[in-house]
């Protein structure tokens, strides 16, 4: 199990020095480069030729490639080309916000969608379960920024309970998690109920009820426990999902997170902080992902063992 | 996931005509589907003919400030925008963008992605861990952060659009492919092409692919829904469709600014958006059912 574990981190590894290199040279793409955001159109040739050759513009791609691989092993992400701060700390400094915000979100569906998926499994074919499926195709059809802006619309500029934009408290935080969450909703119950379902048809709950145990125990006690394996990869999966749209639901909300930081670099083309904004984004869910993988072979002896032999013939 | 496939493919061309008839009386049975594939086609239609009806600079893009904001009436039944255009023809033409994106991005992606999906899932071996390997780098940077670069570098417009989302959507495909290619791979009938002297390409094209297709085409279904809705994300940051053009996630972007006095403006591209992935979502479930009859719930 360690030997996999090791394994799966050290694997971590080349999938960001890949995908940093994939980032880079789609950026390297843009016409114009740096100097351009740095006012260089009013500049005469020779100024700009100096100017490319402060920043270490005029090198090969490659060698300013590794270069940038270099500062990332070592924490140094290069400056803003707007605000001349580190895009590093600019980066953790605007993380919390966007991890408040994605935690709020999956704490949202996880809260809406498991009474849901599992009574609706439980009750398979009722009028409820119908009606449960059908909002959840919904959800899952709907643009979440668009219902964010219906929510805007409704809850704060109609009814004025919630603040419309920015960052003010807390409370803030409440209309960008349900739209958020309501997408993520949506497909969590569908993955619940489907789940519940598995289980519930099982041999073993079958031999349950032979013994004589309420369907309540049955559900709770012996169904839930196998039935929750697989939402919990999912759940870690939401996790990233809302951290990637973070984009989106910062910008409709106004919330200052990295999601906001990435989309005012894009429109300021300060590249060095776009970069550092995907690339660390792509670390982070990465992480995350592994992490889910990890808790995932922890928790269903099963699959470590799928796993752990899997690891020793390859 | 395809033994029902399998057994039904036979020489006879009439055998394998009869599976297919067997999923359309599958998938005729299931009324959420029938309604999905009805409104995709209906909005394939008017995409396709939207342009016989109404002169684009005439009916989409020219101004008339003295209409502008009007709610919703007979004779404006979605109302007008802020700059007094009939706001129903403008989604009605916007229709053609969400679906050019919507089917161009999923073709690009499934053309890359199912032919280095059945080269990793066929051959195996170091050749399938490069493949494999590639893709987890592509699907590690988020898709939506993936397309907003691609467009920041090469700037907004149909085409990158199209391009940046296609581009995010193949590792999907890959997957896939490769994941349903192995599960016919060491079957006796692909066994027995080797032994006739078949190339490796002629296997995989003639052999391999078509027993692979139900879960391509539903996972190709549902990639069109998230695509329109990627696309029109995109389009509402800036980063897709530029102005005037009406594409759904551009005039959701416009009517941002009226939302407190014209809340229609925001309400019925979001609206149109809805039904068109809702049609999809619902055309692929049923065909996941049709296809797989195993899998029904």
């Amino acid at each position: 199990m360690i030997r996999f574990v090791i394994r799966r981190i050290l694997f971590l590894f080349p999938v960001i020095i890949g995908a940093t290199l994939l980032v880079y040279f789609i950026l390297d793409l843009a016409p114009g480069d740096a100097v351009f955001a740095l006012g260089g159109d009013q500049m005469s040739e020779e100024e700009l030729i100096a100017l490319r050759h402060e920043l270490g513009l005029d090198r090969p791609f490659i060698i300013r490639y590794l270069s940038y691989m270099q500062g990332l092993f070592t924490g140094d992400l290069g400056v803003s080309l707007i605000s001349g701060r580190s895009v590093l700390e600019t980066y953790f400094q605007r993380l919390p916000m966007t991890l408040r915000l994605a935690f709020s979100a999956t704490m949202v569906s996880v809260l809406l969608s498991l009474p849901l998926g599992i009574y609706s499994a439980v009750r398979k074919g009722s009028i409820q379960d119908n009606i449960a499926m059908l909002f959840s195709m919904l959800g899952l059809s709907m643009p979440n920024f668009w219902f964010g802006l219906i929510l805007i619309i409704v809850f704060s500029l109609h009814l004025g309970w919630f603040p419309s934009s920015g960052y003010t408290g807390p409370i803030s935080l409440v209309l960008p998690a349900f739209a958020v969450g309501t997408g993520l909703t949506a497909n969590l119950t569908r993955m619940t109920r489907s789940s519940m379902l598995d289980v519930l048809g099982q041999d073993y709950l079958r031999t349950v009820r032979a013994k004589g145990v309420s369907e309540r125990a049955v559900v709770n006690r012996h169904a839930l426990k196998n039935a929750l394996i697989p939402i919990i990869t999912i759940i870690g999966t939401q996790l990233s999902i809302a951290l990637g749209g973070s984009i989106l639901t910062e910008s409709v909300f106004a919330i200052p997170g990295v999601g906001r930081l990435m989309m005012d670099s894009i429109n300021q083309r300060d590249a060095p902080m776009i970069l550092g904004c995907v690339v660390l984004t792509t670390i982070l869910t990465s992480i995350i992902l592994l992490v889910v993988d990890l808790l995932y072979a922890m928790v269903d002896p099963r699959i470590k063992s799928q796993y752990v032999r899997r690891g020793k013939t390859s | 996931m395809n033994g029902n496939t399998c057994n039904l493919q036979s020489p006879a061309s009439k055998k394998a005509q009869s599976h297919w008839a067997g999923v359309w009386r599958q998938f005729r049975k299931n009324k959420g589907a029938m309604a999905g594939l009805i409104v995709v086609l209906l909005a394939i239609l008017t995409a396709l003919t939207i342009g016989f009806f109404v002169d684009y600079d005439e009916h989409v893009i020219r101004q008339n400030i003295p209409m502008r904001l009007q709610p919703p009436s007979l004779e404006h039944p979605l109302g007008t925008d802020e700059l007094g255009r009939d706001l129903m023809v403008r989604i009605l033409y916007g229709s053609r963008y969400s679906l050019a994106v919507g089917f161009g991005s999923v073709g690009i992606a499934a053309l890359i992605g199912i032919a280095l999906g059945a080269f990793a899932g066929f051959y195996g071996g170091y050749k399938e861990d490069v493949v494999m390997r590639l893709t987890d780098i592509f699907a590690a940077i988020p898709g939506l952060l993936l397309g907003a670069v691609i467009v920041a570098s090469l700037g907004a417009s149909l085409t990158n659009l199209i391009l940046a989302l296609g581009l995010a959507s193949i590792p999907q495909f890959v997957r896939i492919t490769r994941a349903s290619v192995l599960t016919v791979r060491d079957q006796e009938y692909v066994e027995a092409s080797w032994v006739i002297g078949l190339t490796g390409r002629k296997i995989i094209f003639s052999h391999i692919l078509p027993n692979c297709l139900s879960p391509i085409i539903v996972t190709a279904t549902l990639q069109v829904a998230q695509n329109i809705i990627s696309a029109s994300a995109m389009s509402f940051l800036g980063l897709g469709v530029p102005a005037p053009d009406p594409e759904w996630g551009a005039l959701l972007s416009a009517g941002r600014s009226y939302m407190r006095t014209h809340g229609y403006l925001t309400l019925f591209p979001g609206l149109s958006i809805m039904l068109i992935v809702l049609a999809l979502n619902l055309l692929g479930d049923g065909l996941r059912d049709a296809l797989d009859p195993k899998l029904k719930r």
